[in-house]
């Protein structure tokens, strides 16, 4: 059996790095993109700092129309815009534009829970000292609910590399996509169970190490 | 020097607006303690709010210090802010920052230098008798020690004015004890006016020298315990008193 998988070393090899490359993009599309919408998603809502119907309204069914949409038909239904950015709907790079969608709905909206976890005489506290509310953010907000947002990325990060094995369809690759091909479409079955193997240990590392370093940042 | 000018406040609730200060004015000259009591609604948080605009006036004006706070903008307000520490019921310290890490916030804000930060903030955990619990969490203090950070936390930026908000109801009798003399001392020794919102009689008692009741909105009488203090309210006073005291009994 080993000798069978070894003979698809270099396949495997490069599935998994495509999967990182997926799963990368959608983690910094999370972090850079999700983080401040859902900051702004929690500060739009009723009697939070920025109150505002219209914004908050147009970010929350932003949010829930994304995740509504069954992540196959989001990838399909995106193509259009997906041939805008990066001039091809096929391919790793093409994938990753509806996964970057997906990781910004989702995690700002574990976003926009962490923040409602912090007591709101926190942020009175900071504009009673003469904090602006770029300053609440990142001197109250993030500081009591950084254990939260940690574990929000870490949920994600688990929900994209499982969202990563579906893009098989436009040619994305990954690790999903092989155990797909070698393993359910060429009955090889070993295959596909190593392919799990390597999802399982990847999936359990990252919980780990979020869900650790998370308690460890937490002093409440 | 705190003067409010014909403050009032009204929100507007599902059934009608609802005026929670009606048209309050009053001043509290620069080293005073004055509490403002009253029953839970009577209106006394939200005038307390509103002198440092955490939560702004219908109508009227707030002058802090001679600068009238409801004419700044938005960048000056928070300047003003600085010089009005604040206290609160709930303590509202910042969980994930040691002690010294939730007095060295007003500093960080106010541009402070790193050196200066760290002198300060040592300075105000002495003030308040907390300079070896420094690098603890909030997590690991009493109640009464929660507080006395929030204190020295309200004290870094050198205020001239102190906002209590209940800053004693969510403790034992003895822990207020010691909270108050914290305040007083504070008060002496850098003349920090001290506003303080309570229904306990006992905080009024033993570190006001003047008492606003607040009913329905309005302050309904300012009583003045100078120069000797509660204990020495004439037989005029003693009917407003026992109106105090049975303010008092109504709430708790």
């Amino acid at each position: 059996m080993f000798d069978h998988i070894m003979q698809y070393q270099s396949e495997i090899w490069q599935a998994i790095g495509e999967t990182f490359l997926m799963v990368g993009i959608s983690i910094s599309a999370a972090v850079l993109v999700g983080l401040p919408l859902g900051t702004l998603l929690f500060l739009c809502r009723r009697d939070q700092l920025l109150e505002n119907r219209i914004v908050f309204s147009i970010l929350n069914v932003f949010v829930n129309v994304v995740r509504s949409f069954p992540f196959l038909l989001l990838v399909v239904f995106l193509i259009p815009l997906t041939r805008f950015i990066v001039g091809t709907a096929i391919g790793t790079l093409a994938a990753s534009v509806p996964l970057a969608i997906m990781a910004v709905a989702y995690y700002s909206r574990l976003v926009e829970q962490s923040l409602l976890e912090v007591p709101r005489g926190i942020i009175e506290a900071g504009t009673a000292m003469g904090a602006s509310t770029l300053e609440i953010i990142y001197k109250f907000l993030y500081v009591d609910a950084r254990s939260g947002l940690l574990l929000g990325l870490t949920t994600s990060t688990i929900s994209f590399i499982s969202y990563s094995t579906v893009v098989g369809i436009v040619g994305g690759g990954g690790i999903g996509d092989f155990a797909i091909r070698y393993g359910y479409q060429r009955f090889e079955i070993d295959l596909m169970v190593f392919t799990i193997i390597i999802m399982l240990i990847f999936v359990q590392t990252i919980q780990f190490v979020g869900s650790t370093t998370a308690r460890l940042i937490d002093k409440r | 020097m705190i003067v409010l000018d014909g403050i009032s406040k009204s929100y507007r609730l599902k059934n009608g607006p609802y005026e929670a200060v009606h048209s309050v004015s009053l001043q509290v000259f620069q080293g005073e303690i004055h509490g403002i009591i009253g029953t839970s609604g009577a209106g006394k948080s939200t005038l307390l709010r509103m002198i440092n605009l955490l939560e702004s006036p219908s109508t009227g004006h707030v002058r802090v210090n001679d600068l009238e706070l409801t004419q700044l903008t938005t960048k000056n307000l928070r300047n003003a802010r600085r010089s009005i520490g604040m206290v609160f019921q709930a303590f509202n310290l910042v969980h994930n920052r040691s002690v010294k890490g939730n007095v060295l916030i007003p500093l960080e804000l106010a541009g402070f230098s790193k050196q200066a930060r760290l002198e300060r903030a040592a300075e105000c955990l002495r003030i308040v008798g907390l300079e070896r619990q420094a690098e603890q969490y909030p997590s690991s203090l009493s109640g009464g020690q929660k507080q006395r950070v929030a204190i020295a936390r309200a004290l870094a930026t050198n205020p001239t004015v102190l906002l209590c908000d209940e800053p004693t109801s969510s403790l034992d009798p003895q822990t207020t004890e010691e909270i108050l003399k914290v305040l007083k001392e504070i008060n002496r020794n850098f003349g920090v006016t001290i506003v303080i919102v309570t229904h306990e009689m006992d905080v009024i008692k033993s570190i006001c020298n003047k008492v606003s009741i607040m009913e329905a909105g309005e302050i309904i009488e300012t009583i003045s315990f100078e120069p000797k203090g509660f204990a020495a309210l004439k037989n005029d006073y003693q009917s407003l008193r026992r109106q105090l005291l049975s303010e008092v009994d109504g709430d708790v």
